[in-house]
């Protein structure tokens, strides 16, 4: 059905469809800026850029996470949940210190993910459930520990979440290192090679013998700890753990992130530049609406209409 | 689709539960406590609760069990039919809210317009998502992620950002649909029942269900043998919206008001009940009566966990959570028991 509905489109359509398709992201990014710039006051001041740039970090730490489950052909549902977590643990051990703290955060990540992961390569259940029992289970897990809101009085996480290094924030600095570093991993080490290839076909890859199992166990537990350390970055902004409503909606934005920047769910390809752009996209389009005084439901509608136009246009370009 | 239709009713694969001939004991065992696990532990957990807590077995607490279990095994029933064609709806939690809200406006005039509005809403909801699927060939789980939220949206819209609270009027015929009892149960149970005794008959004894059976098993295989893949796809999720617009505008009528913060996570508990009562989250293989022993399955657990009044009902989503990983693990592993053998 594919190639005929191509074979009938002309060459330079498609050609200008599939640049649309790589490329439109950024381009949908720099639309939103020119037309804030122009329409919006006070859009053009350093104080704003450094709000919008410190909301997106926990966001795209997340995504660049469930960059690596949707490259497997997976998801991972339990993002915001594994954030409530993880804002909870820092709570009942800051006491013990800050660094102990943090490794608690993580180390919850980590065994979320490795759940998560258990349950996809060597049960087979599909990422879907198996990440939708973990998001249930996680959230009250959270609510169990830390039944609701408290103030995170600590000075090295006030000064993570508010301070900054000439004049980047520290939280934006480790959002783009982490992006760095995702990308270097997916592009350049065996263990991307090995992450790419099972996402475009996992029999094949089994037949190859590459560690199939082991390799998805691992994606399932970056993304926990991802997940984990962007619930640490929320806590440090807000000086506050929230175990009820961190995080929530979080699986929604991850993905819209990933597919927005032209990660196609059927597996097998990871673009982290895309990723990026795709959540700044995102947090533009949020801030646009806000900032015009549109209600929270144009922009829940408006961020509805924007994923299923992203699937849209990345469904011709299916698995390569 | 526009295939010849071969004219004779799609015959269904043997489902994984199903016995096959000269099935080994061992085969049958599993296929067993796949069909019926969730009733032996239904019958279980209500006999534990019941020798536990004197306040189990009694006739208000089982009224408020079945009258809370009604509007949640509406929504199930919807779930099933997405879930044995291999789909899923994400979106029947926002859905449930925005039938609600609509059904406690519409009913200022009359109850034909408050039952009516939430289903011809919702309904097109579920038309438009099932459209995005079948003919776009989108995920299922993205695109009704998507209208989730979307959902809410029109329901924030429509009640001034979640500010307003419309009334219904305890004096309509709309409200005594939630609020009367007849022998001794409510009025939505009974209305429950009903939708589960038509979806049950529509699954198993209609062409449309054997074609739900058909596209879940294998679409290309459906499809090959003339079946209207897109359009019981479509179908399907036009049901689910329907069901969980349905058991909004009841919980409304129950209410006598449009809450607008129900059904967040109602998806999820639809979801766990259905694959509890048996359904396979793969496909092609599934049946309306295991849905709503998965509802009460959950709701007993719920009821217990509120009973032991020092667990914070935190709990209960650890404890669902839990059993749905079990459950899924348990289905995975008998599935594939059956297959080998």
């Amino acid at each position: 059905m594919t190639e005929l509905t191509l074979g009938r489109v002309s060459a330079d359509r498609a050609r200008l469809l599939r640049l649309l398709q790589e490329y439109g992201v950024y381009l949908g990014v720099l639309v939103l800026l020119l037309v804030n710039i122009a329409f919006t006051p006070h859009f053009l001041s350093g104080e704003n850029f450094r709000t919008q740039a410190v909301q997106v970090a926990p966001v795209l730490v997340v995504a660049l996470g469930m960059a690596l489950a949707i490259g497997t052909e997976g998801v991972d549902l339990s993002v915001g949940s594994v954030m409530a977590l993880s804002t909870s643990l820092i709570s009942l051990y800051l006491g013990y210190g800050v660094w102990i703290a943090l490794l608690a955060a993580l180390l919850g990540g980590i065994v979320v993910g490795l759940a998560n992961g258990s349950l996809v390569a060597f049960v087979g259940v599909q990422p879907i459930v198996a990440t939708l029992a973990l998001m249930v289970a996680g959230r009250g897990l959270a609510l169990v520990m830390l039944p609701q809101l408290k103030q995170v009085n600590d000075p090295d996480m006030a000064a993570l979440g508010s301070g900054d290094l000439l004049g980047v924030p520290y939280l934006v600095l480790i959002a783009a290192g982490l992006a760095l570093l995702v990308a270097f991993v997916v592009r350049r080490t065996t263990f991307g090679r090995q992450l790419l290839a099972i996402g475009d076909s996992r029999p094949a890859a089994q037949l190859a013998g590459l560690p199939v199992r082991r390799v998805l166990i691992l994606v399932y537990v970056l993304c926990g700890a991802l997940a984990a350390f962007a619930g640490v970055l929320a806590t440090a902004r807000l000086t506050a753990s929230d175990p009820t409503s961190l995080g929530t909606l979080m699986e929604l934005s991850a993905i819209t992130a990933v597919v927005v920047g032209g990660t196609p769910l059927s597996g097998g390809r990871v673009r982290i530049g895309g990723t990026v752009a795709g959540a700044v996209l995102i947090q533009l389009l949020t801030a646009t609406l806000i900032k015009h005084d549109l209600p929270p439901s144009w922009t829940q509608i408006a961020q509805a209409v924007v994923i299923v136009l992203a699937v849209y246009a990345a469904r011709e370009r299916g698995k390569r | 689709m526009t295939t010849a239709d071969i004219g004779s009713p799609v015959r269904k694969e043997a489902p994984p539960g199903a016995e096959p001939l000269g099935a080994t004991r061992a085969e049958r065992l599993s296929a067993l406590a796949q069909q019926h696990g969730a009733l032996v532990t239904l019958v279980i957990a209500v006999i534990a609760a019941s020798l536990s807590f004197d306040t189990f077995l009694t006739g208000d607490n089982l009224q408020n069990m079945a009258l809370s279990s009604a509007f949640l095994a509406v929504v199930a029933l919807g779930m099933t039919f997405v879930i044995v064609t291999g789909g899923i709806d994400l979106s029947v939690g926002s859905l449930f809210a925005l039938g609600g809200v609509l059904a406690a406006w519409g009913s200022q005039y009359g109850t034909l317009v408050a039952l009516l509005l939430p289903l011809a809403v919702c309904g097109l909801v579920g038309v438009v998502n099932g459209l995005l699927i079948a003919r776009s060939g989108l995920a299922p789980f993205i695109v009704t992620l998507a209208a989730m939220l979307g959902a809410r949206g029109i329901l924030l819209a429509v009640t001034d950002e979640g500010s307003t609270t419309y009334l219904v009027d305890k004096d309509t015929v709309f409200a005594s649909l939630g609020q009367e009892t007849l022998l001794g149960l409510g009025v939505p149970v009974w209305i429950t029942l009903a939708l589960f005794g038509l979806g049950a008959l529509v699954l198993r004894r209609t062409r449309f269900g054997q074609y739900v059976y058909a596209v879940g098993g294998n679409e290309d295989a459906a499809a090959l043998m003339g079946a209207p893949v897109a359009r019981t796809k479509i179908a399907v999720y036009t049901v689910s919206g329907l069901c969980a617009g349905l058991a909004g505008a009841l919980n409304a009528a129950w209410l006598v008001s449009g809450v607008t913060i129900l059904g967040s996570g109602m998806e999820l508990e639809a979801i766990s009940a259905v694959v509890i009562g048996g359904t396979l989250l793969s496909g092609g293989f599934g049946f309306i009566s295991g849905s709503l022993v998965g509802v009460l399955l959950l709701k007993v657990i719920q009821n217990v966990i509120n009973q032991i009044g020092s667990l914070d009902s935190a709990y209960q989503q650890v404890v669902s959570g839990a059993f749905l990983a079990v459950v899924v693990v348990a289905q995975t592993w008998l599935g594939r028991r059956q297959r080998v053998l």
